[in-house]
């Protein structure tokens, strides 16, 4: 299976960007107040990158996030289709700053992954360590390979 | 302007550190620098990278931050694979009004602050005459 993602290129040209960053904010505060939310959020979205494991037991989903914190982030599983959502909000607030290069994304994000096999939806765990949000799966007993025994 | 924005071309391992484990080559982190009153202020987006496994080099005039990411799952197959198998590797050309002996770095949730506080200005002094 194959997964295509926005990949962004390795070498930006980053006055160009900053215009951009600039048109982006003067759109921002065109449609600020005048639709209900949505429209504005067309520039300032983002997707971390998805990895899927799979070992015996377990399928493990992993999504590079860094930058958030535990509570910002949710996950939810439904169909047997994983969602993670969340945003990553700019707190750090400098006065009298000038910024030089501005390459990091923030703002909402949303992914959906449909799983490969059936998962047990109520024993999923996550855990958020280093930027990485590792969310293991457990395969539901029909989705495990199993051994029929031959009677006579 | 000059300051720590000038990335020096540094996308591909050279010839010195082209050892086996760099074959696969360095991802460049995304960066966000900003000039306050009293320095300057970088933060690099390196998912995966702990404490220990970040390493910033000084050399004269650059600074160069490496992120080794802590290996993710033994004996788990990937089933499919978005983020890069590399390590992160960037360098910066330091303004010269940076105190590279007060530069100080911080991991926190896959994000290094990296802070370069300028240098004290000089005073006026009056040198007396003998």
């Amino acid at each position: 299976m194959k997964l295509a993602r926005f990949q962004r290129p390795d070498v930006w040209n980053w006055s160009a960007l900053d215009r951009l960053t600039d048109l982006r904010d003067d759109i921002n505060r065109l449609f600020d107040g005048s639709f209900d939310g949505g429209t504005s959020d067309v520039f300032n979205t983002w997707a971390p990158a998805l990895d899927l494991y799979e070992d015996k037991d377990n399928l493990v989903l992993t999504a590079e996030l860094p930058g958030l914190k535990k509570d910002d982030i949710d996950i939810s599983l439904r169909d047997n289709v994983i969602t993670i959502s969340g945003e990553r909000k700019n707190e750090k607030k400098y006065e009298d700053s000038e910024t030089s290069r501005s390459e990091r994304f923030f703002g909402r994000f949303t992914r959906s992954l449909a799983l490969p096999k059936t998962v047990d939806a109520n024993k999923v765990k996550a855990a958020y360590k280093d930027g990485i949000l590792t969310v293991t799966l457990p395969k539901a007993e029909e989705a495990k390979p199993r051994q029929i025994a031959i009677k006579d | 302007m000059n300051s720590t924005v000038a990335t020096t071309q540094e996308n591909r391992p050279t010839r010195e550190n082209r050892g086996e484990e760099r074959q696969r080559g360095w991802v460049q982190p995304q960066v966000n620098i900003v000039e306050v009153k009293d320095g300057y202020l970088l933060e690099a987006e390196m998912p995966g990278v702990s404490k220990e496994g970040l390493e910033v080099l000084l050399e004269n005039n650059e600074i160069t931050i490496i992120g080794r990411r802590s290996p993710l799952l033994d004996g788990s197959q990937p089933v499919y694979r978005e983020s890069y198998d590399r390590d992160y590797r960037r360098s910066f050309e330091l303004d010269p009004s940076i105190d590279t002996g007060k530069i100080t770095a911080r991991m926190e949730n896959g994000v290094l602050f990296l802070e370069l506080p300028k240098a004290e200005k000089v005073k006026p002094r009056k040198i007396s005459v003998e």
